[in-house]
């Protein structure tokens, strides 16, 4: 028995020093001559039917022009989530050179990692990706001020509701009061009461870091006029706005208009619920259900031409892996060009970051009238802070939000400034 | 036990001594504690030595280094400094509530899980034992959860337990409030309950195996001597299985020790409000999710040193006479 755990021990303090031995070393990049450098690539991408799509597509017009630079499409390979997924692959060190599905949450962390080029380091890199994406751009730079991601699509969640459980409620469907937290609550109360559906609205309660993105940072973007859960290095959620969202909600869950149980199918879709928050990206599945849609609410009713919400985009990252960087920029350039963003629109109903929208596709909006009111959203839009720590932060955001909003432990006010406390931390941290 | 063990592994130190060997001799003895008796036996045990040794000392090595380091994960070629911090990230995750919190949870997962599944195991083994009609299918039904996937079968549950569930709607007024998976107080034991009825069927097989190696001369002998059903089983079944108990309950307490699965889905990422988290949650979300491998690893080694105590402990006690 002694002999074995001696021998145990001696091989994990082996383990222990080969480990100390594999890690670090690596020579430094030649930066410039990988950017200059051109041959075949490959990407990945969602494996949402729609843009597999599109990138099948894509990748077939850059070849059919590009023999010398062929460029090899494959969907992102399955796993938990794409972050981790990509996590991996840079520690691997196996990424593909852009990948058409990063998360600007993630950002922050691939870019510690290494992971990613930066894009400001291309000539025409900063003025492409301002010039495209106008103003909206800055939010998606890191703390260095530097472009790590290509904002590609945003997907401007709104409020969506179906006019069946509206129109059994005693609502008028067409024009539902939504604009103030009043009208908001009344509706709600009148479909639970009338039993036109259980809830009146069902954003998912489970703990994961990204759903607060779904229920109180769409809100409140609307409510404080367009800012972000962290600022200037501090957090600002508790504040006037962010308390007014969080008690909204804290009374819609007090008063089970919204279910505090995980769900395992689309509430909206089952009927389950009268009201869902979601982007354009739902249209195509809630198809066959009567539906309408409004801007979010806030507390006194804000014009829906002033109104931010949440702009849950989806972006392009270089990854340092790529040794033929040179196409990768040309080819990242053609996937987002005019004519490339229009075939997204037309493919998946997903909107390119890209100013004046409806300008730029007047014919599309026109014949898809339903999609013109989320591209008219996606001018205001809000994204995730580009800060260290960036998954902790939500995750820590959402744990106090869990306990204090969904579960009504606690004062608010204490939750939301212990929660800035320690966000404030975590951003401070490098 | 000494005695006779002494004898067969020959002479030792302290009898050798008087006789003075030949130098040839000498250097077959030396050789022979380098490379034991039969060195061909290394050559053959050296592919699943090196197996192990990657896939599991490795591993398990670079865990305890990263936990003692500013350790990160970066991409090929990228040099970051990753500097001894001595027990920094162990203070870090001692002095989180999250994680003393997620070491109750799971404790509390054990108390309940691990008696339940060695006595439920133990029983329906001896029943499904003797069993004569339908046994296969019997024995198929009861392996059938531990099978399939726990996607499928969380989802199930979920629909069970929750507020307007088969479950609640039998209990009626005696139906928890909140309901069973968004309870502070039954999140865990719900999911205790889940894993114990999940893995059932494996600890079934692990005492039926048992159960069919009991010499029947053992229980023929009882019965001569007059023993009722209940002493025959004390006496001779329970002695009989003692090896598979032992085997059962330290399975039970590894696996127990690493719950993710359950917590991640069957109550929505260890809610209600953190109620069931479990250190491999944690571990997941720091390590994976917020990119810090460093505290993952020191929560590892805590863990790992946990299960080595607990396990030792029941070893102890399980096979005590």
């Amino acid at each position: 028995m002694k002999r074995s755990i001696i021998i145990l021990i001696a091989a994990l303090a082996t383990a222990s020093m080969l480990a100390a031995c594999g890690g670090g070393g690596g020579s430094s990049t030649q930066a410039s001559d990988k950017q200059a450098a051109k041959g075949p690539i490959t990407i990945w991408y969602s494996n949402n039917p729609n843009e597999v799509k599109w990138g099948k597509q894509v990748v077939a017009a850059w070849n059919a022009a590009h023999p010398d630079e062929k460029v090899t499409g494959q969907e992102i390979p399955a796993g938990r989530s794409s972050e981790e997924v990509i996590g991996a692959a840079i520690t691997a060190g196996n990424t593909p050179d852009l990948i058409y599905n990063t998360a600007p949450v993630a950002v922050p962390q691939f870019q510690k990692q290494g992971g990613l080029v930066d894009l400001s380091t291309f000539p025409d890199g900063a003025t492409y990706i301002e010039s495209r994406t106008g103003d909206a751009a800055s939010q998606y730079a890191s703390v260095d001020g530097h472009y790590y991601q290509l904002p590609w699509k945003s997907n401007p969640v709104m409020l969506f509701y179906n006019k069946a459980i509206m129109r059994k409620a005693g609502i008028d469907p067409e024009n539902p009061p939504l604009a103030t937290y009043d009208e908001f609550l009344a509706t709600a109360r009148a479909i639970v009461k009338s039993k036109a559906a259980k809830y009146a609205i069902y954003p998912s309660p489970s703990s994961e870091f990204y759903q607060s993105w779904f229920d109180f940072y769409a809100l409140y973007a609307a409510e404080s006029g367009g800012k972000l859960l962290v600022e200037n290095g501090a957090a600002t959620f508790a504040d006037t706005a962010g308390t007014s969202v969080a008690e909204l909600w804290r009374t819609i869950y007090a008063e089970k208009l919204a279910g505090n149980e995980p769900y395992t199918g689309d509430a909206f879709l089952d009927g389950l619920t009268g009201m869902v928050l979601a982007g354009p990206w739902a249209i195509e599945s809630y198809g066959k259900t009567d539906w309408g849609v409004a801007p979010v609410p806030t507390s006194a009713g804000m014009k829906p031409a002033e109104t931010y919400t949440f702009a849950d985009s989806k972006n392009i990252g270089m990854y340092s892996s790529s040794k033929n960087q040179g196409t990768a920029w040309e080819f990242l350039k053609f996937s987002t060009s005019p004519e490339q963003d229009g075939a997204l629109l037309e493919t998946t109903g997903q909107m390119p970051l890209r100013v004046d929208l409806t300008k730029a596709y007047p014919e599309y909006f026109t014949k898809n009238p339903a999609y013109k009111m989320f591209a008219e959203q996606a001018g205001r839009t809000v994204d995730v802070p580009n800060v260290s720590s960036s998954v902790e932060v939500w995750q820590t955001f959402r744990d106090a939000w869990t306990g204090a909003v969904i579960f009504g432990e606690g004062d608010i006010p204490s939750a939301l400034s212990d929660a800035a406390a320690s966000i404030d931390t975590l951003v401070s941290q490098q | 036990m000494s005695a006779k063990t002494s004898q067969s592994r020959g002479p030792g130190p302290g009898r050798t001594a008087a006789a003075t060997p030949a130098p040839g001799r000498r250097r077959r003895s030396r050789l022979e504690f380098a490379l034991g008796r039969h060195p061909s036996g290394l050559l053959l045990a050296a592919p699943y030595a090196l197996f192990v040794a990657a896939v599991f000392v490795y591993p398990i090595g670079l865990g305890v280094w990263m936990s003692f380091h500013d350790s990160f994960f970066t991409a090929p070629g990228v040099d970051v400094p990753q500097p001894f911090v001595g027990l920094e990230n162990y203070a870090t995750v001692l002095s989180n509530p999250a994680v003393r919190a997620s070491f109750v949870h799971v404790a509390e997962f054990l108390v309940i899980n691990v008696p339940l599944t060695l006595v439920f195991s133990l029983l329906l083994a001896t029943a499904l034992n003797s069993v004569i009609h339908w046994r296969g299918f019997m024995r198929v039904s009861y392996y059938v959860p531990y099978v399939t996937a726990s996607v499928a079968t969380i989802t199930v549950w979920m629909f069970m337990f929750n507020s307007g569930g088969i479950v609640n709607q039998i209990l009626g007024p005696l139906a928890p409030d909140p309901a069973w998976l968004i309870n502070r107080f039954w999140a865990m034991p719900s999911i205790a309950f889940y894993v114990t009825w999940k893995q059932l069927g494996f600890f079934i097989l692990l005492f039926l195996a048992a159960l069919q190696n009991v010499p029947k001369e053992l229980h023929e002998a009882a019965a001569t001597d007059g023993a009722s059903r209940w002493q025959a089983y004390k006496a001779v079944t329970l002695p009989a299985v003692r090896p598979a108990t032992t085997l059962v309950v330290l399975l039970a307490i590894i696996t127990g020790a690493n719950l993710f699965t359950e917590p991640y889905l069957l109550t929505g990422g260890g809610g209600p409000n953190g109620a069931s988290t479990t250190p491999v949650f944690l571990l997941y979300q720091q390590g994976i999710q917020q990119g810090k491998p460093a505290i993952a690893s020191a929560i590892g080694v805590l863990l790992v040193i946990g299960v080595l105590i607990i396990t030792y402990a029941s070893r102890k006690l399980t096979e005590r006479e």
